[in-house]
């Protein structure tokens, strides 16, 4: 239970006492919430000694009287908004004119608790400030970590599409100070090194390119009926030179005609990852088997292949963006490490799923469900 | 008085950077053993003692260049290691040896970020083995 600290300060004993007998062992919690919260109390009698008490250790909650005998309430809670504080404060007063309302509202009081008050109308109130600041405070987190992640994935971006302009200057570096001897043949090694950087800057670039355009909203423009061996097929079809190089058989089963509605482009950007995943992390002359079937509503698409597999820990990291698996196997295949983040994205637009089964040296099967009408489509 | 070449291992996943490493380094007038990564740089510190290893950070495990100072420390005590990573670039997490929290787990003698000229590269290398030949001298001389 997390102890929240609520500062009470009034010039009547009675109230204070009040305050911290009803409160010492009250306790709130939501559902929302994680965690339930209990309250500390701390009593001043004059806004000079709450400011002392303030600068001290900022309490979260402070239950404030406006009449005081010194500096009076409304200068405390000047004070508190001066200091840009989080605190929440209500009000508590007998004379709770509207001038005073206007103004401590404008002040940044979040409520008011008129007095005499019943112990229920107190812990009504600090329900409420307690709900708010739970609310103030998930919502600053959650931006934080909004930014957090938006840093990093730049960070990592900006060095994904450094590194290979970094190979490549380095082989200008080597060629303009004739390091590797004075024919053009000396540097054969290095030109083809340059342009193989440079097209995996490219592909690079045109996954980044997938991976930012996808939203549900620009989809749902393009949505048609699609079947999907069609798209399969075709996604086959353009791997299919890369596999015949490396003596990879590509089969497609399916019994039914198998249909759903989507956006083309998306189920195409999934399959064609999909696809090339099974045959780049496949063995030369192994086989990469793709099955449609109808379920439950759903398609389901799963692309087995014989390939090098994947351990557990390689699997549980494999949706995350940049990553690629890096071992002896998979030494000598380029690619973005974006493929399967998108592939993620839009089957989450879609409400379907992805999941993956695999073993070292097996081979691995990833399994495709995408309902066959889209959420928001039949409303 | 002409010394012989000093053997640097260097180990690091991306190819390209070996590839041109090892000549700068080579034109420095080093010998340049190069690993592919982790697995391979741990078979070269098994073979032969390097005067000086350069290990990348994370290259089959995200922390393959720590286990390789630990494991290079723990068979030759008096070879330089130096970490070299753009890990700060590629995770957006930074850190470095700089206190003794981090030295007590970091076996590394110097942990530099990526992005350094073989020129600069080549005066690292040179400062550590010149502090590593300064600490000889002074046990040679027998206190």
């Amino acid at each position: 239970m997390e102890k929240l600290t609520v500062l009470v300060l009034d010039d009547e004993p009675g109230i204070r006492s009040g305050v911290t007998r009803i409160l010492k062992d009250y306790t709130i919690s939501y559902p929302f919430m994680d965690d339930s919260y209990g309250f500390e109390i701390i009593e001043a009698s004059t806004g000079e000694e709450g400011i002392t008490i303030i600068n001290e250790r900022t309490p979260d909650i402070i239950l404030l009287d406006n009449k005081l005998p010194g500096i009076q309430g409304i200068d405390v809670l000047e004070y508190i908004k001066e200091r840009n504080s989080e605190i929440m404060v209500a009000m508590i007063t007998s004379y709770a004119s509207l001038e005073v309302a206007v103004k401590a509202t404008g002040f940044g009081a979040c409520d008011f608790i008129p007095k005499p008050f019943t112990p229920q109308e107190l812990k009504s109130s600090i329900d409420n400030l307690t709900k708010q600041l739970f609310l103030k405070r998930i919502t600053k987190k959650l931006k934080q970590e909004g930014r957090q992640i938006r840093f990093q994935f730049l960070s990592v971006l900006s060095h994904e599409l450094k590194t290979p302009l970094t190979a490549i200057e380095g082989y200008l570096n080597l060629m303009k100070d004739r390091k590797l001897g004075d024919q053009l043949d000396d540097y054969t090694v290095a030109l083809n090194r340059s342009l193989e950087r440079i097209q995996s800057m490219r592909n690079l670039i045109l996954d980044l390119m997938d991976f930012t355009k996808v939203s549900f909203e620009k989809s749902k423009e393009k949505f048609e009926k699609i079947n999907l061996f069609d798209l399969v097929n075709m996604s086959v079809g353009s791997m299919q030179p890369y596999a015949i190089q490396r003596n990879i058989q590509i089969k497609i089963h399916a019994q039914q005609p198998v249909e759903i509605i989507a956006n083309p482009d998306d189920i195409e950007i999934i399959l064609n990852n999909l696809i090339s995943n099974a045959v780049k992390f496949n063995k030369d002359g192994g086989s990469v088997d793709i099955t449609l079937i109808n379920k439950n509503g759903s398609a389901i698409v799963s692309i087995k292949d014989s390939g090098i597999g994947m351990s557990a820990d390689e699997v549980a990291k494999l949706f995350r963006e940049f990553v690629r698996i890096k071992n002896e196997k998979t030494r000598n295949i380029t690619g973005s490490g974006l493929g399967l983040s998108i592939v993620k994205k839009i089957t989450e637009i879609y409400h379907g799923d992805i999941n993956v089964k695999s073993e070292p040296d097996a081979g691995s099967c990833f399994t495709l469900t995408i309902p066959k009408q889209p959420y928001d489509f039949e409303k | 008085m002409k010394t012989e070449r000093k053997i640097i291992l260097l180990a690091d996943d991306d190819s390209d950077y070996l590839f041109q490493m090892k000549i700068n380094l080579e034109k420095f007038g080093f010998n340049v053993i190069i690993a592919e990564g982790q697995k391979q740089a741990e078979i070269a510190i098994n073979e032969l003692k390097p005067d000086i290893a350069i290990f990348d950070l994370m290259m089959e495990n995200e922390d393959s260049g720590f286990i390789l100072s630990y494991k290079c420390k723990e068979k030759y005590p008096d070879v330089p290691v130096m970490i070299v990573t753009s890990v700060a670039a590629q995770t957006g997490y930074s850190f470095g040896i700089t206190n003794e929290e981090e030295k007590k787990w970091i076996k590394a003698d110097l942990y530099l970020e990526k992005g350094l000229t073989a020129d600069q590269l080549c005066n690292e290398i040179n400062k550590l083995l010149s502090v590593k030949n300064g600490k000889a001298n002074s046990i040679g001389i027998g206190r």
